[in-house]
C-alpha cells in the first residue's frame, strides 16, 4: 500500500510535520479499501493475523477505554490486550490518547470496536504512519517494496531460501498480501480518478471563450467580464503555473457578474471552485480552495449570480434551437468526420510536440509536469467527453443550457459516434434515475449486521464449491431478506456480485437459475444495478435469453427488466442484441409442439412472454430501443399479447406500448394493429395500474384523429368518463384526464362526454389536484369550451372562477391551456362578465410578459374575445397602465404565432378610437409595416386585418404607404387562403383612400388580382375588392380629367 | 428373441409403467438385452450388474460421482438382488426420462437416504458433501467448512429441527425451491442427455412409423 499511499492519495500540500489526508472522494475510497482489507484480515488469514509487527503502529485515537470489552484489561485510561507477544508485551496498548497496535488481529478487532468511528481511526492511523509497510515488516522489506515488482518477488524468494524460519515465511505472505492490496488500491484509485476527471483544458477554454462572447455591458449579456489571470498559455492549453498543474489546476479566471463582486475562480481537472482571490500587491493568487467544487464554470456562476442564470436561460432557447437544427445533418457525415478527425488530431499532436521542443529552451525545468499532465488527460479525453454528454442530458435544464451555449462543445460531440446516438436516443418521456449518483459502500459507521458475515460465508462456498455446494449456498442465500438494502449491499461488498455473474457464464443450469434468482431480487437496488452493468453482467444475461430452458429465459428477462432502469444499461442491452431476443420471447404459443418434457426448468410460454414484455417495458424508455423493438417486429406481437386476459401480462405489454406511443411510427402501427380496441377493453379492468397505462397509451395515441374516433367507436369514452370520478390514485387520474383531453379534440367525442356528464366532473377537478392532472383537465375543458352548450355548462357549475384562479400559476403547459380555456369561455358575454369581475383580463394581460412564447401567444388569443365581449372594452383596456405599449412592443417578437396573436389583439383594441390613437402614438404603424414581408398565411391574415383597422385613424393610411406596407400587401392576394384574400382586400380598400397608395397598388398589379376577387362567392371579399378598384379607377379618372381640362 | 415372450413381457410391464408407449417399451427391452449381452436368456432372472450399470450412467447420462452412481443403482434395484432386471430397468428409466415431479422427488430422496431408516442423517449428508469444495489439501480446515455447509443445508431443509431430513422435510423444501431436488449431488440425468438417449433409443420407432 506504500506506493498507492504516496502516489495516489491526495495529501494536503501545506502541512509540515504530520500531513493530513485531504477530504476527497478518492482518499475516502482508499481509506475504506484499506479498512476493509484490515477488517477481513482476521478471517481470511488467521495465521498471519497473529504476526507481530516489527514496530507498532501508533497514533492518537479517539477511542474510549471503556469501549474495550472481553479480551482486554481495562484500567482507568489504559487498555492492554490479553493477547501478548513472545516477551509478554501486549499487542494492543492504549494510554489515552495514544494507541499502539502490533498485529493485524488487533487492528481488525480495534476497527470492530471502533464501530462508527472506524473510518476516522483508519484515517488517523494512516496519517500518523506514513510508511506502514516498513513498520509492519521492517525496513528491509520496505526497501524491496520500493523496487519494481519483478525483482521484488525474486528477492523475497531469495530471502526465503536463505533463512528458513517460519516467521519469514509469514512475513513474506504478509508482504505479498500488502503488495496485492497496494496494486488493488492503485487500480481502484485509477478507476476513481478516471471517474472523477471531468474537465480538461479544451473544455474549460471553450466554456470561457463562449462566456466571453456573451459578456459585456448591457442587460442582455450574461456577465460583465471574464478574463484569464495570465496571458501565457502552455503548450498543453493550461495557464496555471506548472507547479500548480501538478495539482490538476488548469487556469484561473476573474469573473465579474452583473450582480456580484469580482470572483476569482480556479478551473481544475476535478472541477471549478472559488480560490482565495488575487492578493493586491504582487498579483499573486491565493490558491487555497475557498468554496465548493462545481463541475463546471457555468454551474458555478449560476450558483453565484442570479442575473447570470436568468440571462443564460434566455440564451438557452435560441441556442438549443440552433443546435437542433444542426443535429440531423450530423449523423450521416459521422464516419467521415471521425476518420478525418483522427488524422487531424495526430497531425495536431505532432505540431504540439514541435511547440514543446521550441519551448524547452525557456522552460526546460518547468515543462515536465505540463507534459505529464497532458498525456494523462488525453488518454481519458474520449471517455470524458462521453461522460459530459451523459451528464448533460441528465441534469436537465441546467445542463442543456451548457450544451446549447457552447458550439465548441458541439464540435466535440461530433467526435464520437456514441455521442450522436446518445443525443438521438434522448427520449422525452424518460424519467431517469440519476445514473451517476455516488457509490455508497456499506456505511462505514453502521454496525455490520450479522447477515453480513453469514453472507460472506455463503459467498465463500460459491467461490470454492462444486455445483452441489454452490446450489446449497445459493438456496440458502435466497432465504435472506434480499429486499433489504443491508443484504443487497453485503452481497456486493463481499464480492458476491462478481461470483454470481461468473456463475451465469458456466454451463450449470442450476447454478445459473440460482444466481439469477438472487440477482433478480437484489437488482431492485439502484446501486446494485450499476454494479451489475459495470461488471459486465448484462451481455451475459442477454446471451441467456437464447437458452433452451424457459425458466432460465424468464429469470434473465426479469433481471434485465430490473437492471435496465437507466440509460447506460438500456444501451448495453441494445448493443448486445438484447432487444431482438426479448422481442422473440414475446412470440409464445407457436412452439407448442415441443416435446412434453416435464423438466424442472420449464414454465409456461405465457410466463416467458410476460417476462419478455417486462424487460421490454424497461428498455422502451430509450428512443433507440423503441426503434429497435419496432424493427424487431415487436408491435404485432405486443398486439397479440394484448388480447390475453392476464393482468400480469397486460401491464407490461400496455406499459411498453404506452412508452413507445410517443413515437409517430408507433401510433400509426398501433392504429393499424387494432390495438386501440383492446386498450379500451382494458380500461374496464379492475386493476388500477392497468387502467392507468391504458389511459396513458390512449392519451399518447389520441393525437391522431382516426384514433380518437376509434376510441369512441369501441366505447372507450364512457369508461374514461367514469374513471374521472375516482380521484384517489393521482397517477391514474393524470393519465385518464390526459386521455379525456386528447379525445375531446374531436367534436363527436365532446358530445359523448357531455352525455356522460364528464364536463361537470372535470370542473370539479379544477381544485386541489396536482399540476399534471390540472394541465389535462384544463386542456380538456378548453376543447369542450369550443361549443356553446358546454360553455354554459361550465359557467353554471362554477368553472370560471377556478379557471381564472389558475391564471396566476407558473407551469408553462398549464398556462397555455388555462388561457385557451378562459379565452374560449370569454366568447360568452355572460361568462365574460364573470371573468371581468374576477379581474381575469388583467391577469391575461400580464401573461403577455411571460417569457415563454407559447404562453404569450395563447394569452393574446384569449384576450381577443375578452375585448370583443367586455362591456365598455375601450375603457377597460385603457385602465391597464402601460398595457397598450406592452402590446405594441410585442410586435417586435420573432415568433410568428405571437405576432399573429398580437395583431389580432391590436385589431380588437383599435376598434376604440381613443385606444387607436394611443397605439398610433406608440408607433404601431412602422412596426406593422415591418412585418408585411411574410409568407405565413396566419400572420398575413391577422396583419391585414390590423392594418385595415389602423387605417381608421389620422394619417395612418399615408403612413402605411410611407413605410412601404402596400406593395407586400398586394402580393398577399396571390395566397391560396381566402381568409387572407378577404382581410387583404379590406386593408387595400382602406389604404386606397390615399392617392399615393393607389398608385403603388396599380404599379404592383393589384387591379387584375382584385378583378378576380370580385368574382369570389365571398360577399365581403367582393365588396372590398370592388371598393378598392373603384377608388383606383376614380383616381385615374380624376387624373385624366385634370389632364384634359 | 421370441416375439411372443417379448409381447407378453411388454404387456406386463406396460401395466405398471404409463409413461412409455408399448412400442417404446419394446425398444427399451431390446436395448436392455443388448446391454446384458445375451439375446436368448430367460428374461426374468438376469440383469445388469452394478459395474455395467455405472458404465451406462456415465457414458449415456453423463454422471460422474461414483458414490451417487452406486446409489442410483440401488434406487433402480428395487428387489435388492444386486442386479437390475428388465422391469426395474424400464421402470427406472421412466422416472429418468419422463418422471413427474413427484416421482423424481421420491427417487432423489431414495438415492440420498439409501439404506437408511427413512431419514437423511447429518452423517449421510457429510458423506455426500465431503468432496464438494475445491481445496488443495483436505485438511482440518476443509473439514470444518464442510461441516458448516452441512449445517447450512440442514438449516434450510430440516423443518422439524430433529437434526435429520425426513421425506416430509425434503418434499416441503423441494416444493419451495426446485433447485433443491438434487441438493446433495446430481442423481438425475440432464435434460439434454435424456433427449439424446430418447432420440437414440426410439429412432427405430420414429423411422418405422412412416
Amino acid at each position: 500500500m506504500g506506493v498507492a499511499l504516496t502516489r495516489s492519495a491526495q495529501w494536503t500540500a501545506a502541512g509540515h510535520g504530520a500531513k493530513t489526508l485531504e477530504v476527497t472522494p478518492l482518499n475516502e475510497a482508499i481509506v475504506k479499501e484499506i479498512m476493509m482489507f484490515v477488517e477481513s484480515f482476521i478471517y481470511k488469514y488467521p495465521q498471519e493475523a497473529n504476526y507481530v509487527f516489527v514496530e507498532p503502529l501508533e497514533w492518537k485515537t479517539n477511542l474510549d477505554p471503556s469501549a474495550f470489552g472481553s479480551g482486554y484489561a481495562v484500567s482507568g485510561t489504559t487498555v492492554k490486550s490479553e493477547e501478548v507477544d513472545k516477551n509478554g508485551e501486549p499487542l494492543l496498548y492504549l494510554s489515552v490518547p495514544k494507541i499502539k497496535i502490533r498485529s493485524f488481529g488487533q487492528l481488525s478487532r480495534m476497527l470492530y470496536i471502533a464501530k462508527s468511528m472506524k473510518l476516522k481511526e483508519a484515517q488517523a492511523c494512516i496519517e500518523a504512519n506514513r510508511n506502514p509497510v516498513a513498520k509492519i515488516l521492517g525496513l528491509d522489506y520496505n526497501i524491496i517494496n520500493e523496487k519494481n515488482g519483478n525483482s521484488f518477488v525474486a528477492s523475497v524468494l531469495d530471502k526465503m531460501n536463505k533463512d528458513d524460519d517460519p516467521e519469514s515465511e509469514i512475513k513474506m505472505k504478509i508482504a505479498l498480501q500488502l503488495k496485492q492490496l497496494d496494486l488493488h488500491l492503485l487500480n481502484h484509485s485509477l478507476k476513481h480518478i478516471s471517474l472523477e476527471i471531468r474537465l480538461n483544458s479544451g473544455t474549460v477554454k471553450n466554456d470561457i471563450e463562449l462566456l466571453k462572447q456573451f459578456s459585456g455591458k448591457g442587460e442582455q449579456t450574461v456577465l460583465e467580464s471574464i478574463e484569464y489571470t495570465s496571458d501565457y498559455e502552455f503548450s498543453n492549453g493550461c495557464r496555471a503555473p506548472p507547479w500548480r498543474q501538478i495539482q490538476g489546476e488548469i487556469c484561473y479566471v476573474l469573473v465579474k457578474p452583473h450582480d456580484a463582486e469580482i470572483l476569482c475562480v480556479t478551473c481544475s481537472k476535478e472541477g471549478v471552485f472559488l480560490n482565495g482571490g488575487k492578493t493586491d500587491d504582487e498579483g499573486q493568487i491565493n490558491y487555497e480552495r475557498k468554496g465548493e467544487i462545481y463541475k463546471d464554470l457555468v454551474t458555478l456562476l449560476k450558483e453565484k449570480s442570479a442575473i447570470f442564470s436568468e440571462n443564460m436561460s434566455k440564451q438557452e432557447v435560441k441556442f438549443s434551437e440552433q443546435l437542433q437544427k444542426d443535429q440531423p445533418n450530423k449523423a450521416p457525415k459521422e464516419e467521415v468526420a471521425v476518420t478525418h478527425k483522427t488524422s487531424i488530431t495526430s497531425r495536431k499532436s505532432a505540431q504540439e510536440k514541435n511547440r514543446i521542443n521550441l519551448g524547452r529552451s525557456q522552460l526546460t525545468k518547468r515543462l515536465e509536469p505540463s507534459l505529464n499532465w497532458r498525456t494523462s488527460v488525453s488518454s481519458k479525453e474520449s471517455r470524458n467527453t462521453l461522460r459530459d454528454t451523459q451528464v448533460e442530458k441528465h441534469g436537465g435544464k441546467l445542463e442543456k443550457s451548457r450544451s446549447s451555449l457552447s458550439p465548441g462543445r458541439a464540435q466535440l460531440i461530433r467526435k464520437s459516434v456514441e455521442k450522436i446516438e446518445e443525443i438521438i436516443s434522448d427520449s422525452s418521456s424518460e424519467s431517469e434515475e440519476d445514473e451517476e449518483q455516488p457509490d455508497h459502500r456499506q456505511e462505514a459507521n453502521a454496525d455490520l449486521p450479522s447477515e453480513y458475515w453469514q453472507i460472506q460465508k455463503l459467498v465463500k462456498y460459491l467461490k470454492g464449491g462444486n455445483q452441489t455446494a454452490t446450489v446449497i449456498a445459493l438456496c440458502s442465500m435466497k432465504d435472506f431478506n434480499l429486499a433489504q438494502e443491508t443484504c443487497q449491499l453485503a452481497i456486493r461488498d463481499v464480492g458476491g456480485l462478481e461470483v454470481l455473474i461468473n456463475l451465469l457464464e458456466t454451463d450449470e443450469v442450476k447454478c445459473k437459475i440460482g444466481s439469477l434468482k438472487i440477482l433478480k431480487e437484489i437488482s431492485h437496488n439502484p446501486q446494485i444495478r450499476r454494479n451489475i452493468v459495470d461488471l459486465g453482467g448484462l451481455p451475459v444475461m442477454v446471451n441467456i435469453l437464447d437458452s433452451p430452458y424457459k425458466s432460465l429465459k424468464c429469470l434473465a428477462a426479469e433481471t434485465i427488466a430490473n437492471v435496465a432502469k437507466f440509460k447506460r444499461a438500456r444501451r448495453v442491452v441494445r448493443r448486445h442484441g438484447g432487444i431482438t431476443k426479448l422481442v422473440a420471447l414475446l412470440d409464445c404459443g407457436k412452439h407448442s409442439a415441443e416435446p412434453a418434457q416435464s423438466s424442472l426448468y420449464e414454465t409456461r410460454d405465457v410466463e416467458v412472454a410476460r417476462c419478455g414484455a417486462l424487460a421490454l417495458w424497461s428498455c422502451s424508455k430509450s428512443y433507440a430501443n423503441k426503434e429497435a423493438i419496432r424493427k424487431a417486429g415487436g408491435i404485432p406481437l405486443l398486439a397479440r399479447l394484448l388480447k390475453t386476459s392476464h393482468e400480469d401480462m397486460l401491464i407490461p405489454v400496455v406499459g411498453t406500448l404506452q412508452e413507445c406511443a410517443s413515437e409517430e411510427n408507433y401510433r400509426a402501427a398501433i392504429k393499424a394493429e387494432r390495438i386501440i380496441e383492446n386498450l379500451v377493453k382494458n380500461l374496464n379492468s379492475e386493476n388500477e395500474q392497468l387502467q392507468e397505462h391504458c389511459a396513458m397509451a390512449i392519451y399518447q395515441c389520441a393525437e391522431d384523429e382516426d384514433t380518437r374516433d376509434l376510441v369512441r367507436l369501441h366505447g372507450g369514452l364512457k369508461p374514461l368518463a367514469s374513471l374521472l370520478t375516482n380521484t384517489d390514485n393521482k397517477e391514474r387520474l393524470a393519465a385518464v384526464t390526459g386521455a379525456v383531453w386528447k379525445c375531446s379534440i374531436s367534436k363527436e367525442n365532446v358530445t359523448k362526454f357531455r352525455e356522460y356528464k364528464a364536463i361537470e366532473t372535470l370542473v370539479g377537478l379544477l381544485t386541489d389536484q396536482p399540476e399534471e392532472v390540472l394541465v389535462n383537465v384544463v386542456g380538456a375543458l378548453g376543447e369542450c369550451c369550443q361549443e356553446h352548450e358546454n360553455r354554459i355548462i361550465i359557467r353554471k357549475c362554477g368553472g370560471i372562477q377556478p379557471l381564472v384562479n389558475l391564471l396566476v400559476g407558473i407551469n408553462q403547459a398549464l398556462l397555455v391551456n388555462v388561457t385557451k380555456a378562459v379565452g374560449a369561455c370569454a366568447v360568452e358575454p355572460e361568462s365574460m362578465m364573470i371573468i371581468d369581475r374576477l379581474d381575469g383580463v388583467r391577469l391575461l394581460w400580464s401573461l403577455l410578459k411571460n417569457p415563454h412564447p407559447d404562453v404569450k401567444a395563447s394569452a393574446a388569443w384569449a384576450l381577443c374575445p375578452c375585448i370583443q365581449n367586455a362591456k365598455d372594452a375601450g375603457e377597460m383596456v385603457r385602465s391597464f397602465v402601460g398595457g397598450l405599449e406592452l402590446v405594441v412592443n410585442l410586435l417586435k417578437s420573432e415568433n410568428k404565432e405571437v405576432l399573429a396573436s398580437v395583431c389580432a389583439v391590436i385589431t380588437n383594441i383599435a376598434k376604440d378610437q381613443e385606444n387607436l390613437a394611443v397605439i398610433t402614438d406608440h408607433g404601431v404603424v412602422p412596426l406593422l409595416s415591418k412585418l408585411a414581408n411574410t409568407n405565413n398565411d396566419k400572420l398575413r391574415r391577422h396583419l391585414a386585418e390590423t392594418i385595415s383597422r389602423c387605417c381608421m385613424w389620422g394619417r395612418n393610411r399615408v403612413a402605411f404607404g410611407e413605410h412601404k406596407a402596400v406593395a407586400p400587401l398586394v402580393r398577399y392576394l396571390k395566397s391560396n387562403d381566402t381568409n387572407v384574400h378577404r382581410a387583404t382586400a379590406q386593408a387595400l380598400y382602406q389604404l386606397s383612400e390615399d392617392a399615393d397608395n393607389c398608385i403603388t397598388m396599380h404599379e404592383n398589379g393589384a387591379v387584375k388580382l382584385l378583378l378576380d376577387m370580385v368574382g369570389s362567392p365571398d360577399e365581403e371579399l367582393q365588396e372590398a375588392a370592388a371598393g378598392c378598384i373603384s377608388n383606383i379607377r376614380r383616381l385615374a379618372l380624376a387624373i385624366e380629367k385634370a389632364r384634359y381640362s | 428373441m421370441d416375439q411372443k415372450v417379448l409381447k407378453r413381457l411388454v404387456e406386463s410391464i406396460s401395466k405398471s409403467v404409463n409413461s412409455f408407449k408399448k412400442s417404446e417399451i419394446e425398444c427399451l427391452i431390446r436395448i436392455f438385452h443388448n446391454l446384458v449381452g445375451r439375446g436368448d436368456i430367460k428374461l426374468a432372472n438376469v440383469g445388469l450388474d452394478r459395474n455395467t450399470f455405472r458404465v451406462i450412467l456415465h457414458s449415456v447420462f453423463g454422471m460422474t460421482d461414483d458414490v451417487l452412481m452406486n446409489r442410483v443403482f440401488f434406487a433402480f434395484d428395487k428387489d435388492d438382488d444386486n442386479y437390475i432386471n428388465v422391469k426395474e430397468w424400464v421402470k427406472g428409466l421412466s422416472v429418468f426420462l419422463r418422471g413427474t415431479f413427484e416421482e423424481k422427488l421420491k427417487f432423489c430422496f431414495e438415492v440420498y437416504y439409501f439404506n437408511g431408516d427413512g431419514y437423511i442423517s447429518r452423517e449421510r449428508i457429510y458423506d455426500m458433501l465431503k468432496n464438494s469444495l475445491h481445496q488443495q489439501s483436505p485438511g482440518e480446515e476443509t473439514d470444518e467448512e464442510i461441516r458448516e455447509l452441512v449445517d447450512i443445508a440442514l438449516k434450510k431443509m430440516d423443518y422439524d429441527n430433529d437434526g435429520k431430513i425426513s421425506f416430509a422435510d425434503f418434499e416441503k423444501a423441494v416444493k419451495e425451491d426446485r433447485l433443491l431436488l438434487e441438493v446433495f449431488g446430481p442423481c438425475l440425468p440432464e435434460a439434454k442427455s435424456c433427449l439424446d438417449f430418447e432420440a437414440l433409443a426410439f429412432q427405430h420407432i420414429l423411422t418405422s412409423s412412416f
